[in-house]
This record gives C-alpha cells, structure tokens and sequence, in this order.
C-alpha cells in the first residue's frame, strides 16, 4: 500500500513536470474511485472483476514457472465463446444459459492457452513469444467476428447484437452495475489458493516453479505435465474474466472489449506476490486505481495510459526492493 | 504482374529493414546470455524519440532521438537484470509496459490529445546507380532509404566481429557461460551492459524508422508486437548474424504476400492478412524446434 502511494505520488510529480495539472487530476483520481458508494460499487469493484481472474490466472502460471503473457488473448477469445454461446442458447433458462455461457468462456480460455502449452512443451518455444503473439491473433479475431458471423443483424456496427436479460449475470444490489462475477472472482481466488497451499496438485505446480530439475529428479514429477495444467488453469481463468466482463458489464462483443486487462494482470500477480488470496485485494487496489484513472481523463484530461506507467514502477520497485533485500541477505 | 512482383519485393524488404535492424541489436544481447524482452518497449520508445528529434533536428535529429531513446530505456533495462541481475522476463514485461505508458502520456501532453494530426518529413529513397535497373528485384532492394544500405552494410560488419574479433569472442564466451568467460579475465557484467545498450541503440533506431520512413507520425503502440518478432527472428536465424538476416527477410515477404494475394483478388477476410505475421512467427518457432542451439547461458539467472 505504502509502495503504491509513493509511485502515486512520483507519478503525479512527473505529470506536473508535463505540465498537467496535477491537483485537479488527483482530485479526479480519488472520487472517481473511492470518492462515493456508488464510485466504489459502480467503478472499482467492477473494474477490479476481470483484473482479480485475469490476475490469479497470471499468479498460477507464474508460480508454476509458466510465463503467461497471453492472459489478454485467453480474455479475448473467453468473450467471444461467450458471447456466442450466450446468442446461440437464448432459448434457455437462466439456469442453465449462464452455467453454460461461462463455461464457454473459461474453455476457450483454456484452449487458447494450450496451443502456448503445446508449443512449449513439445516444439520448446518460449511461451513470453507464443502467448504475445496469440494475444495479437486473439484481437484480429475478434475484429473479424464483430464485422463477420457474430455482427449484429443491421450490419452497420462492427459488435454483437446484446445478450439476452436471461443471459445476464444478477446484480448484486440493485441500483449499482456490480454484479455476480465479482463474488465468482473471490470464490476463484479463494479456491486456488486453498489448492496451491494443501493439496498434492498445489504442491507439485509450486515445486515445478520453484526448481524443475528438482521436481523431476527428487520427486519425479512429470514436468509437462504439470506444465500444461498450469497453462489450462491460467487460460481458464483469463477466459472465464472474459465471459463474466461480456455478461457482467458489456453486454455484447466489440473490439477493444479489453483495456488491457491481461497485461495489467501481471502487475495484480507480482503486488501479490502470487499470492492467490492476496490478489483479491491487489486487484481492488488496480481497480480503483484504472476507475479513478477513467475520471481523470474524462474531468482533468490526463491520458489515462498513465495508469500503465504507475503499473510498471510498481513492478519495478517490487523487483528492485526483492532483489536489494535478496543480494543483502546474501552478503550478511 | 511483373510490377506486382516489384511491389513485392519492395515491400519485403521496407517491411524486413526495422525487423533486421531491431534483431541485429536483440543478437548480441543474447549472444551475452541476455534476454532483452522490452525490445518492444525500446522500439516504441525510438519511435517516440525520433518524433521529438525530427521535430527539433529534421530527419538527422529524428534517427538521433530515436537512438538516444533506445540508449536509455535499454540502460534502465540493462540496470535491473546487469546490475541488480533482476528476473530478465518480469523486468522485460515491465519495460515494455512503462514505454507504451510513457510515450502515451508525453505525447498527449506534448502534441494535444488527438495525435494523428502530427506529420513529420520521411527520408526519400535514394536509388544506387545500375543496380536498382536490375530487372524485378533492383528497385526493390536498391531504391530505399539510406537506413536500409546500412543494414546491408552492418550483416557482414557484425559477423567478422563477432566470429573474427577478440570482442566478438570474450562476448559470445559470456553468453556460454559465465564463470568460464569471468576465469578467463574477461568482465562479463561491463560486456552484458555494452551489449544491451547496444540493442537499445539499434532498437531505438528501427522505431526511428518506423516513423522516419514509413508512418510519419507517430501512434500510440506503433510498435505493433515487432520488438517480440524480432526476437523470434533472432531465434529462426539460429543466432547468427546471416541468419538473422534472411529470416528477417522471409518475415518481411510473408507480410508483403498480403499484397500479392489481395492483387490476385482472392477474397479473404483482411483480418487473416493482418494476423498472419503473428501466426507465421509462432509456425516459424516450432518449425525450427530441436534444430536450434541457444547460447548455453540464454536468460539464465547469475552465478548459480
């Protein structure tokens, strides 16, 4: 939290340097996150939704020693499954359309995360490219959907037509736009971090990350094994962000349906030390800080890509600090 | 066709040039043992800096900016995994993100909210007597900017310094192993430094031509993923400075077949053209799988 506030506060230094103006912005920056109920509700928490999923699936593939930079992708193609999954089965109840709308998602999710798996654990190609590239395709896909077989019926608005009342995921008190999916996201953290911490497949997912050679001559793990779990998890859960955004908040698909929810993930993950609990709250405090982010360029008109730059310090300090404190300890 | 052909080539190669130049940087990094994955971030950052030198300098103060910005966003790199031997990949991811946020807010703040509107003057392709008359492939290999000719130029340069030099040596035994190269009297973390601001400056450079003789304005992530296909590129050219060349220039074609195809009139969604760069990268990776050697000491973490 401190750490936060100092990159904040650097931040807002080098805005002023910019020549923006720096109070009004700050201003900005706080009500539009934290400044009312309804900020907190309507902005924060439902910001914070996908980036909690999306964040967890960062937290375990990288305690898995999976670098996953593709959660943006998995989001992308979660959308779209569930989107057109939600379209197709319009007819169905609401019990049974939403059980099976997410599900789309979080498989597709999970799919896309395995032609990374595949490529890794047979063709040996690193998954930082594979799943960058992936995230490319991902967009380009979803740009032809929106302008070809999923466009709405007129032709004439590259997106979906919306999903059916029943297909919507309940508020979770009426008045407010925050909605089931973040109750999903908690639950989703919750249970993988009970997994990771008591379990045998929590365990072996953390040995494999921690030192590979060892899991698999000491404990005799089967590493691809382990490997393609923890890609199929993360996509999963990038996938399944997709789909609670689509049925929690947007509504339909269109491009840039993602602000870049799977990169900022990265920086939800490292904040929590990949901690699966701990991303919960990393993620709120990323949320608040992009809701804020959306006021401040709407009220005081700073671009709110500054929020990337506030990310990357605050994974910068977190490594510099990790490594001063690892070096020190090293030399005492 | 035989113009469509020309086209072809010229596109090719205008294509390959910043991927080339990018990659050449990306191989001695490497070489030293070091994964540069903000080489995306360095590109954007050139591109931005080259916007700022050709607003002040012209098209000479456009590829100066760009190398200054490259400089220093590879020297914050380079400050992290050399000097604290930070995670290379978590540290590259970072980067990257904090370029794209930099270059965002600056030039919002610098140029007004809208972008776009911005034009700076590109560098005029200069043609080399008698060669750029080569039939079919001349004009496209032989009528381009300067930049391209010192592409050309630094292939063969930076082989004989890598396989021919005592710099070249000490360099690749580093990337080999380390603590073999630190026995050997060499000064391992003073060469990684070198060589990733050497990346910088040549990354930094091909964002500066992206700008300078394509674009002529910049756009926020004009970078466009081409600092992670360069390091592909690096991969399919098996780490050596030939390869990397070629591969660059079979990437630039299979990006200018978009072209081709579209005079052809097949009628295919653009978005498969668009995408396809991306795609052949990833069948390019696992095509040349098991027939590739990294650099024994590729991204490993120090004294281990």
């Amino acid at each position: 939290m401190t750490l936060v506030a100092a990159v904040v506060a650097t931040t807002a230094a080098l805005l002023s340097v910019s020549g923006l103006d720096v109070a009004r912005a700050l201003t900005a920056l706080a009500s539009g996150s934290v400044g009312s109920l309804d900020a907190i509700s309507s902005a924060t928490l439902v910001r914070a939704t996908p980036l909690i999923l999306t964040g967890l699936a960062v937290s375990v593939a990288f305690q898995a020693g999976v670098f996953n930079i593709g959660a943006e992708g998995q989001f992308l193609v979660g959308a779209a499954a569930t989107t057109a999954a939600a379209l197709a089965g319009r007819a169905l109840p609401t019990v049974l359309l939403i059980p099976l709308e997410l599900a789309a998602g979080a498989v597709a999710g999970g799919a896309w995360a395995w032609i990374a798996s595949v490529l890794r654990t047979r063709y040996h190609v690193l998954e930082v490219i594979s799943t960058i590239m992936l995230n490319f395709v991902a967009a380009y896909l979803i740009s032809y959907l929106v302008r070809g077989p999923l466009q709405e019926p007129t032709h004439v608005f590259p997106q979906t037509e919306s999903i059916a009342d029943a297909a919507r995921l309940p508020q979770l008190w009426p008045g407010t736009r925050l909605h089931l999916g973040f109750v999903i996201a908690c639950a989703a953290c919750i249970a993988a971090w009970w997994i990771v911490r008591y379990t045998a497949a929590g365990f072996r997912l953390r040995v494999v990350g921690a030192n590979p050679f060892a899991a698999k001559s000491a404990g005799q793990i089967d590493l691809s094994r382990v490997t393609t779990r923890a890609f199929l998890l993360s996509g999963a859960l990038s996938g399944l962000a997709g789909a609670v955004e689509v049925a929690g908040v947007t509504l339909a698909l269109y491009e840039n349906i993602s602000p870049g929810y799977g990169y900022t993930a990265i920086a939800v993950a490292l904040l929590a030390r990949l901690n699966a609990a701990a991303v919960i709250a990393t993620g709120v405090v990323f949320g608040a800080l992009e809701a804020g982010a959306n006021a401040m360029q709407r009220d005081a008109n700073v671009p709110s890509v500054v929020v990337s730059i506030i990310e990357a310090a605050i994974i910068l300090a977190l490594v510099a600090i990790e490594r001063v404190r690892v070096t020190g300890a090293a030399r005492a | 066709m035989s113009s469509a052909a020309t086209a072809f080539v010229e596109s090719a190669v205008r294509t390959a040039t910043p991927l080339a130049l990018a990659a050449l940087g990306e191989l001695l990094v490497e070489r030293a043992g070091v994964l540069n994955i903000s080489l995306e971030g360095v590109i954007l950052a050139g591109a931005f800096g080259s916007v700022i030198g050709a607003t002040h300098g012209g098209i000479a103060g456009g590829y100066a900016g760009s190398i200054a910005a490259g400089l220093a966003t590879a020297a914050l790199f380079a400050l992290f995994v050399v000097a604290l031997e930070a995670d290379q990949i978590i540290t590259g991811t970072a980067i990257t993100l904090l370029s794209l946020g930099m270059t965002g807010t600056l030039y919002r703040a610098l140029f007004g909210t809208t972008g776009a509107a911005l034009s700076i003057p590109t560098s005029a392709a200069i043609a080399i007597p008698g060669l750029s008359a080569i039939p079919v492939v001349g004009s496209g290999l032989f009528k381009q900017p300067a930049v391209t000719y010192a592409v050309y130029i630094a292939v063969p340069l930076l082989w004989w310094w890598m396989y021919r030099t005592h710099g070249g040596l000490a360099l690749r035994a580093v990337g080999e192993s380390r603590a073999a190269a630190e026995a050997a009297g060499r000064h391992p973390l003073r060469i990684r430094f070198m060589a990733i601001l050497f990346g910088g400056a040549a990354g930094g450079l091909a964002g500066g031509v992206l700008v300078l003789t394509q674009a002529g304005t910049f756009v926020e992530g004009m970078s466009a993923g081409r600092g992670f296909i360069a390091i592909a590129i690096v991969v399919l050219g098996r780490w050596h400075p030939l390869g990397v060349a070629v591969a660059a220039l079979i990437f630039g074609a299979a990006s200018a077949l978009q072209y081709l195809l579209q005079a052809l009139g097949l009628s295919l969604p653009y978005q498969l053209f668009l995408a396809l760069p991306y795609v052949l990268t990833l069948g390019g990776l696992a095509g040349v799988a098991g027939r590739v050697r990294a650099p024994a000491g590729l991204g490993r973490l120090e004294t281990e």
